[in-house]
């Protein structure tokens, strides 16, 4: 295959800029092409740093989040020049995080900075987060001078070795001439494939030496060789088997967002009539209104797509790895299935649950080139009669739909408060999330209708992820709205970014879901602990520390808050009317509403719970 | 659990031993036996690693060692259409009495005397794990005072080579 050349990286990390100002810019063959060849400067003099921030600029960056310390210093006396942003953040995993939501928001790399030791340290959560969730990251760290490395020095850390199990890939910079290659390797990595976080540690000392800089360089990466085009038997295997099941489905995962293939998803789905189940990584991908959505599977999904999973014949898995929370217990999971499992990443095909179709390649090429094998067997007559099952499907929706009780003693409901934020804000709002019970009624009660639209910390279930990555997702897309959805317990562990918002000019807007709880871990001794609620209090309700409107206004935001139904609209739109400061509200809710559906842990999807000791009556159903 | 001989060919840089051995270790496999060493290409080393596993999770391994970015090419060697030697330095009491019983016994599985002191002789001995198991079996009576031995190395037969291949080349 074409090895991409530094050439067509830069080039498609620019694209979205480009592209709009010279459309011919974006094509792809143009870099390629001998007619044009591409010039190559003289090699310039300059520092380690200056190759670092040279990089970086040659490859499209426009932001980088970061925090300056010593053994990163050099970098930062080039980069007070540059044309790279530098955001400074208030901690290393804000930085990070803010990479994330950059990424994930835009669909181009994210890249954070830190210095050595506790600087690279505390970069470790977001980039696992990002190894889990498949986003394209390139943290850069400064490391101790090479004659120090492996003495204990003052900040010294083994930053590769520690982020060895959670990157796609990480380098130790040896030379100062190797910078350019080594920048060039790691976003190329980082973007293509299955995306996901690449570390460059480079010692002070090479930051510090004189090299030269020239571009672009030539990547070096033999063993790295990414299968994006599926295989034409297999594809023609899974439109036969499309063609004939009774139950399919189509499971969609965050690979088909990334991919960009949510538009031939859509085709896919209309031409052959199947039932769509998007998972909460790929919330967006698939219209939350169309017809075909039957919801979210999983340990909180709607019942229509645990039982369309359970009981389908086919199950056509694109970009998406059978998570333990979509398949609950393993050995009972969609017994009757057959499985046509497409993913880029190899070694997720057939890891939980075995594919009878493995499809190796990228989501965009496997759903055009299914397209195009299902309209043939269409062509020569071939399909189904699906009825049968959407009259299954359509029955359950109508019997068990998404849905909660207004609290019994008067509290504020967050379902409500979260439903009428995504009916406030709308569907072109990009809405972050933290992780628990607001992050499910996030997935459940606001209507996504658009990719890129929902952020949020699937893998790794990381608490903090919000603030900072609404930060990342609004520098992102500067004129897009942007609302975190968080819970009390998340936002005080990152809330710190909110002052870099407001001194950056970052007008991300907060939604506290403040149940002066850890909610979900509350659910969970309330279901299963005999309600002994071993320390999940906060104190964000009894008293009121923090108060959440006073840290807001301390951390130079907009505080508000919020206590009754009556005033959630006028609230929201408050939120709405501020454009020029970020925005904190204080959504006081009752602390015993709990997340319906559920599939308790380690059970089998057969045993969904629609709502407290009511289970849906699946072994009547006649299947 | 059956016995399975991988043929890593990797590029030949720091740190990625760690990578290969650390991926083994995460994903719940014991390494038995493992062997590094540059091949007729010095920008590849080959690491030969034997593990004890299922095939259906060795594969999951496999498909995990194959995403490593320094990673060229991963074959699994059957035992019937390979070559394995393995190397044994063995310390063997023999004073002036047992010397020549030691001796015989070194002859009969053509391993070679190395170092020879008063009271003792090193022996070496290359060979499939098998034989050395029963070399160092013959050998215990006489007092084995220290051993040491190498991973397992491997080879398919006949003319087919394995190489880094057209993905080395094209760099």
């Amino acid at each position: 295959m074409t090895r991409p050349t530094p050439e067509t990286l830069a080039h498609s990390a620019r694209r979205a800029r480009t592209a709009a100002e010279a459309p011919g810019d974006a094509d792809h063959t143009r870099a390629a092409s001998p007619a044009v060849p591409a010039a190559r400067p003289a090699p310039a003099q300059v520092s380690g740093a200056g190759s670092l921030v040279r990089s970086l600029e040659a490859l499209g960056v426009d932001v980088v989040f970061g925090i300056p310390g010593g053994a990163i210093l050099p970098a930062y006396d080039p980069l007070y020049d540059s044309t790279v942003r530098h955001i400074l953040v208030r901690h290393e995993q804000g930085a990070g995080h803010a990479a994330t939501g950059y990424a994930q928001a835009t669909g181009r790399v994210g890249v954070c900075i830190a210095t050595s030791g506790p600087g690279a340290t505390n970069l470790v959560t977001p980039i696992a987060d990002a190894y889990m969730d498949s986003v394209p990251l390139v943290a850069i760290t400064g490391q101790v001078a090479r004659p120090s490395i492996g003495t204990d020095a003052f900040q010294e850390a083994d930053i590769q070795g520690i982020t060895l199990p959670i990157t796609k890939h990480n380098f130790l910079v040896q030379e100062a001439s190797e910078i350019p290659r080594v920048l060039a390797e790691a976003f190329h990595l980082a973007s293509t494939g299955r995306p996901g976080p690449v570390l460059v540690d480079i010692p002070k000392d090479v930051l510090q030496a004189s090299t030269t800089f020239a571009w672009p360089p030539t990547l070096d990466l033999p063993g790295y060789r990414p299968t994006l085009h599926p295989h034409g038997k297999q594809i023609r295997e899974a439109a036969r088997l499309i063609s004939a099941a009774r139950r399919p489905v189509l499971y969609v995962g965050g690979g088909v967002l990334k991919a960009g293939a949510t538009e031939g998803l859509r085709k896919l789905a209309e031409l052959t009539g199947i039932p769509v189940i998007t998972t909460l990584m790929a919330l967006g991908a698939f219209p939350d209104s169309h017809r075909q959505h039957l919801g979210m599977p999983g340990m909180h999904g709607t019942v229509a797509a645990v039982y369309g999973l359970q009981k389908a014949d086919l199950i056509v898995a694109l970009g998406a790895r059978f998570d333990d929370r979509v398949t609950g217990k393993l050995d009972s999971f969609a017994p009757d299935a057959t499985v046509v499992h497409a993913d880029i990443d190899p070694a997720e095909i057939g890891k939980n649950r075995h594919a009878d179709v493995p499809i190796v390649g990228d989501a965009r090429h496997v759903i055009d080139e299914l397209l195009a094998a299902v309209t043939a067997e269409r062509a020569a007559g071939r399909t189904t009669d699906l009825s049968d099952w959407w009259t299954q499907l359509d029955d359950l929706r109508e019997r068990y739909p998404l849905g909660y009780e207004e609290p019994s003693d008067g509290t504020l409901s967050p379902q409500y408060v979260i439903k009428r934020l995504g009916e406030i804000a709308g569907p072109d709002t990009i809405y972050v999330a933290g992780v628990g019970q607001h992050q499910m009624w996030a997935s459940q009660f606001i209507s996504y209708e658009k990719p890129q639209t929902w952020l949020n910390s699937g893998g790794l279930g990381t608490m903090g992820y919000a603030v900072p990555a609404a930060m990342g997702a609004k520098v992102g897309r500067p004129d897009t709205v942007v609302w975190a959805i968080d819970g009390d317990g998340c936002f005080q562990m990152t809330n710190q970014e909110l002052a870099t918002c407001a001194l950056e000019g970052i007008p991300v807007k907060i939604a506290v879901i403040n149940n002066g709880n850890l909610g979900m871990v509350r659910q969970w001794q309330t279901l299963f602990y005999n309600e002994r609620y071993s320390n999940t209090e906060l104190g964000t309700h009894k008293h009121r520390i923090p108060d959440f409107v006073k840290l807001a206004e301390a951390l130079g935001c907009v505080g508000l808050r919020c206590e009754t139904a009556e005033e959630v609209d006028r609230t929201i739109e408050m939120a709405m009317s501020i454009n020029d400061a970020p925005v904190v509200i204080d959504f006081v809710v009752g602390k015993d509403a709990m997340v319906w559906p559920m599939v308790p842990a380690g059970t089998s999807n057969d045993e969904i719970m629609f709502a407290r000791g009511v289970r849906p009556a699946f072994d009547e159903d006649d299947i | 659990m059956t016995i399975h001989t991988l043929s890593v060919l990797v590029e030949n840089k720091p740190g990625v031993l760690a990578r290969v051995s650390g991926l083994f270790s995460r994903r719940g496999f014991n390494i038995d036996s493992l062997a590094v060493g540059e091949t007729e290409n010095p920008d590849v080393s080959r690491i030969t690693i034997v593990v004890n596993a299922e095939s259906s999770p060795l594969e999951q391994v496999t498909k995990q060692l194959n995403k490593l970015v320094n990673v060229l090419k991963i074959v699994e060697l059957d035992p019937s259409t390979s070559v394995a030697r393995e190397l044994l330095l063995v310390k063997v009491r023999a004073d002036r009495n047992a010397r020549g019983q030691v001796l015989e016994t070194v002859n009969l599985f053509r391993a070679r005397v190395v170092d020879v002191a008063a009271d003792t002789l090193t022996v070496e001995a290359t060979g499939t794990p098998d034989k050395l198991d029963a070399l160092l079996r013959d050998l215990e009576p006489f007092g084995i005072k220290e051993m040491v031995q190498s991973g397992l190395v491997a080879i398919g037969r006949g003319s087919r080579a394995i190489t880094a291949g057209p993905a080395l080349r094209a760099a």
